[in-house]
């Protein structure tokens, strides 16, 4: 991917809740290595988009690719998946039955093909539990498609933080970092249960990478301190480690200077754009604070009653007359 | 990227029109399913069906209230039925009667003092059991009161297998169980009909007192947000009682009803009554004493349905299935609602 | 965890609990393997000590401590399901007696009559070798079904989970109880073999010590087991489940894969004490594995330190204990001693009670249970924090069949 393509597109997205449209058609772009922000004001439905954006909720119409790929859209024809699960035990049983009513299969035979039939089914559960990208590659083949949870977002690449910050408060820092680092890490439950070599590098090594991440959004020698026992402005910036952990190319930062005072919203600009200038990030930041919004965006996108109302740079939307309606005043300046 | 000119929003997915019509067809489908299971099951076998899934609801209300209200699933919620059933077993022991009464005034009069009775005392249990079990772990992470729900349950049985045993007790039939109506050479028990008519008219004196009262409101919005209703003035920790107490008294009257019907009872009568009655509430819909009532008698006719065919000892093992298959494939029950998706 | 304190620990017993903490967790496994040959010495020699010698005698007294190992097993698993990834299975009997049964279909005749083998043929006097398979491959039976019941439920919300997987607790038993043809019923399937080990011969009902150590090498290796576990990153993935499912998913943790990964191996825990208790008392049949069993563990678990595995494998004992010796003593003590109302009480039939209050109480005063894991006690006193609902607009709903 280079400078200048889009990190992630979002085509119609739309979100209905009965009647109610939430998020009405809106195309959303981010290129690589900016930082965007969304505004709007309260039940715009930047919440409800951000849900869908991070695989939380699906939406009723519209796709989201990331990377070139379709993470994201209404599901289809989730109901066929069920009869691929059964159709290997379906085919099995059947086959023995038909043979051994001709004879050719004996009662063992047709015992034996029960337990392959149980056994298939076994598979193709553990399959759909686990979802393999070989399964996944088949089921899209079969006009399946099931959109991407939270947990594939982040194994794709998009990771973020919350408005209400959700560390794990009774774990340390470090292992709220570790966490994070969940998808970076590759051992497995046989790595675990035998305590392998491969597995102590591992975790030495995700130790040492935990403190470096902390140092990185400034945080050096806190590590062993709980979470919950962190000030305020010291456990956003661990959300924002966490975040980091993933390895991610698409931070998305939910409100992060809520509650800050004009100090901290400063070290927290400087904080976003170190990441993008150091890391290489692209961020995309849902915020009410306009000075972090203007001060640092490269691009703003404006909701509001679930449309996107306005779009371009922090200057163009400040003037824009459909924005200041919106939001009943000029926004701070 | 102009938004397009008319920002029409989709009309509300419901008219009135298309709620009556959602209704009938609703009725339609309980109606021809009744009509089904009398015919497969037999006019005797069908009343049975129906009462055993008055008991079924009655406890069913109780579960789905509370759950509705405070997000538990009362486990001893089962025992409080079983224990309903030995109060109004000593209450007409203790006052002589031990067999079918059969002066109409008398009759009367006993029903109605062991029901109020029953019904009154069960319904202060189920409130002391808030009160001091699960009242202080409001806030807890949800395990702890499901596991002090499960410490009550073993309470409760303990207590009355201290006072009566482990093995059977015999609960006074004061409502003569040989009085039929005849249809034709169909006899059906006249207590049958009590027992329904009595389980009917609960119910739907409960459905009014929700509906029309102010603390019915009060509860039905606790039930719906509680921090809302609290800043709108509702007494959440009295309203949380209330709801005990009135699912528990149903609770008793079911166990009264038991006792009636069945002239038996035992200290682990709760247990699977009540996973049963649980089945039959989330079948219904959770939170919903409409489709509790409805799960109730659902369950009713399984189990009775089991037994007719043959396959008694498999009946709770279906009940049971009934249930994990509900919650994997429909947790909404027939009635709940399907509060948004989840990715 | 891999992090180890180097914030100086405080004086005192708690400076010592904390270093005895640091240096167990640094050579976790020696630790076991020395705590459990410590209790393997220890316990028998207590048995030849009054007042315990005088109440029965040292066989005796081994052999409920085996006993005993079947619950310890149990509740180690539980934990696993329980106290780490924080899932409520109110059904786990149900994997024992799959286990159980598993075992018994490999080494009986009847079981063997039913899967169309012959293991007393093959193997002759040393048919019981098949015990030693079969730990694994009940223990592989039980994870099996442990999936098959989690994959559809474990999405679902922890009350209900509880009651399904209390509904699975009941079914699997009448199941056993009512196929007649296939698991003999009522009646059960007896005859099973016991374990045989070449240089011991077969385990007899009459020395108590093969499978008395037996029982010990077990608990050592499943805990063992347990501990690298919880201490990995699948260990830490549970916490954050348990802790936050929501943010666990939002960083990168595959959670009900993750889940069903904690079920199954607590599951397959199940299955292995069910192996061994089948071995040990030659017969399963349905009513050993009520909810009175399921429920049993998990108060164990409970009053034992969610989480923690030491604790719970000591509360597990002591309760086991408690219920088999201590209750059976008081009622003989109390009869000699002819006190009128004291004389008239079955503490034995008490139990349930006993444990009711004690959950109840517990619950109420210490949550965290006897010998907690210092994060839980953390978490069930903390200040309530809602982790709400404030990405998603809707209220918090049943996860439903949208899947």
């Amino acid at each position: 991917m280079s400078e200048g393509q889009n990190i992630l597109v979002a085509a119609k997205v739309t979100r209905r809740f009965g009647g109610l449209v939430a998020v009405n058609e809106v195309d959303f772009t981010i290129p690589e290595g900016s930082i965007v922000s969304l505004i709007g004001p309260n039940g715009a439905g930047k919440t409800t988009f951000f849900n869908v954006l991070l695989g939380i909720i699906d939406p009723t119409g519209g796709t989201v690719e990331f990377r070139g790929r379709q993470m994201i859209a209404r599901p289809r024809r989730i109901g066929l998946e069920s009869l691929v699960w059964v159709a290997p035990s379906v085919v099995i049983v059947l086959a023995a039955l038909a043979l051994g009513s001709t004879g050719i299969l004996s009662g063992g035979g047709i015992a034996v093909a029960g337990v392959a039939a149980i056994g298939f089914l076994i598979g193709t559960l553990l399959l759909a539990i686990v979802r393999p990208l070989w399964y996944q590659k088949l089921l899209l083949r079969l006009g399946i498609f099931r959109s991407a949870r939270p947990n594939d977002m982040v194994q794709a690449g998009v990771a973020r933080t919350f408005q209400n910050i959700r560390l794990f408060k009774n774990m340390t820092a470090v292992e709220n970092v570790l966490i994070g680092m969940h998808t970076q890490m590759h051992s497995s439950l046989l790595d675990g249960f035998f305590s392998t070599r491969r597995a102590r590098r591992e975790e030495d090594l995700s130790d040492r990478r935990a403190q470096e991440l902390l140092t990185v959004v400034g945080l050096h020698g806190i590590g062993n301190e709980l979470a919950k026992n962190l000030p305020y402005g010291d456990q956003r910036r661990l959300e924002i480690a966490r975040a980091l952990a993933a390895k991610p190319r698409l931070l998305l930062l939910d409100e992060p200077a809520a509650g800050m005072n004009p100090r901290e919203t400063l070290d927290l600009t400087k904080l976003i754009s170190k990441l993008r200038s150091e890391l290489g990030l692209t961020v995309l930041l849902i915020e009410h604070d306009m000075k972090v919004v203007m001060g640092i965006s490269d691009r703003v996108t404006v909701l509001d009653a679930g449309r996107k109302i306005a779009e371009g740079t922090p200057e163009e939307v400040r003037r824009d007359p459909r924005v200041i309606e919106a939001y009943l005043g000029t926004p701070a300046a | 990227m102009t938004a397009p000119a008319a920002a029409a929003d989709a009309p509300p997915s419901r008219s009135l029109s298309g709620d009556s019509a959602r209704a009938l067809t609703q009725l339609g489908i309980v109606a021809a399913a009744l009509i089904v299971a009398f015919l497969v099951l037999g006019p005797e076998q069908f009343i049975n069906a129906l009462t055993l899934g008055a008991i079924y609801a009655l406890v069913a209300i109780g579960y789905t209230m509370v759950y509705g209200i405070i997000e538990l699933i009362n486990f001893a919620h089962g025992d409080v039925f079983m224990v309903g059933t030995f109060v109004s077993l000593s209450f007409l022991t203790s006052l002589g009667f031990s067999g079918a009464v059969r002066d109409p005034a008398l009759l009367v009069v006993l029903l109605v003092a062991v029901f109020i009775f029953t019904s009154v005392v069960m319904g202060l249990v189920g409130v002391l059991i808030e009160r001091s079990a699960y009242r202080p772990l409001r806030n807890a992470p949800r395990l702890a009161p499901l596991i002090t729900a499960i410490g009550v349950s073993f309470i409760l049985q303990n207590i009355v297998q201290i006072f009566y045993g482990p093995f059977q007790t015999n609960a006074p039939q004061i409502f003569p169980t040989d009085a039929f109506f005849e249809v034709g050479n169909v006899k059906i028990p006249i207590l049958s009909f009590f027992i329904i008519a009595v389980a009917v008219g609960l119910m739907l004196g409960l459905q009014l007192f929700i509906g029309r009262t102010r603390m019915g409101r009060a509860m039905r919005s606790t039930a719906l947000d509680r921090d809302a209703a609290a800043l709108m003035g509702v007494n959440i920790n009295r309203t949380i009682a209330i709801t005990f107490f009135i699912g528990s008294a149903l609770a008793g009257a079911a166990g009264v009803v038991y006792g009636l019907q069945y002239g038996v009872t035992r200290f682990d009568l709760g247990f699977q009554a009540g996973l049963k009655a649980f089945t039959a509430a989330v079948l219904g819909g959770i939170g919903n004493t409409v489709g509790a009532a409805l799960g109730g008698f659902i369950i009713g006719f399984i189990e009775v349905a089991a037994v007719a065919f043959g396959y008694g000892r498999w009946g709770p093992a279906v009940v049971f299935g009934v249930l994990v298959i509900v919650l994997v494939f429909r947790p909404a029950g027939l009635l709940g609602q399907q509060v948004g998706e989840r990715a | 965890m891999s992090v180890v304190q180097d914030v100086p620990a405080p004086g005192g017993s708690r400076g010592f609990r904390m270093r005895i903490g640091t240096l167990s967790a640094r050579h976790r496994s020696w630790t076991i393997i020395i705590g459990m040959a410590i209790v393997a010495a220890v316990l028998p020699t207590l048995a030849l000590v009054p007042p315990f010698s005088s109440f029965q005698n040292q066989a005796s007294w081994i052999d409920g401590f085996t006993n005993a190992g079947v619950f310890v097993l149990l509740a180690l698993g539980l934990n696993l399901v329980v106290g780490v990834a924080g899932l409520l299975d109110l059904g786990y009997a149900a994997f024992f007696a799959i286990g159980a049964y598993a075992y018994a279909y490999a080494a009986s005749p009847f079981g063997n009559e039913i899967l169309g083998i012959d293991v007393a043929a093959l193997l002759g006097d040393a048919k019981g070798l098949i015990f030693w398979p079969m730990l694994i491959i009940g223990a592989l039976v039980a994870a099996t079904f442990g999936i098959l019941l989690g994959a559809p439920t474990l999405r679902l919300r922890g009350d209900y989970l509880a009651i399904v997987t209390l509904g699975f607790g009941e079914i699997v038993p009448i199941v056993f109880l009512n196929a007649d043809d296939l698991t003999n019923g009522t009646n059960g399937i007896g005859g099973v073999f016991r374990p045989y080990l070449p240089g011991v011969g077969s385990f007899t009902a009459i020395d108590p010590w093969p499978y008395y150590l037996t029982m010990i090498g077990l608990i050592t290796i499943v805990m063992i087991f347990c501990y690298r576990l919880a201490e990995s990153r699948i260990g830490r993935a549970w916490e954050a489940i348990r802790e936050d499912e929501l943010a666990a998913a939002a960083n990168g943790i595959n959670t009900v894969t993750t889940k069903l990964l904690a079920f199954a191996l607590g599951a397959s825990t199940a299955g292995i004490a069910g192996v061994f208790n089948a071995a040990k008392l030659t017969v399963v049949s349905p009513d050993q594995f009520g909810f009175v069993v399921s429920f049993t563990v998990l108060a164990m678990v409970v009053l034992g330190g969610m989480g923690n595995f030491w604790g719970v494998a000591v509360g597990a004992f002591v309760i086991y204990t408690i219920n088999n010796v201590v209750l059976k003593t008081l009622n003989q003590f109390f009869d000699t001693l002819g006190i009128p109302i004291l004389e008239d009480i079955d503490f034995i039939g008490l139990q349930f009670l006993l444990y009711g209050i004690a959950l109840v109480g517990m619950m109420l005063l210490r949550p965290e249970g006897l010998f907690p894991n210092s994060r839980r006690k953390r978490e069930l006193h903390a200040e309530v924090t809602q982790p709400g609902e404030d990405e998603m607009t809707l209220p918090e709903v049943t996860e439903e069949g949208g899947r």
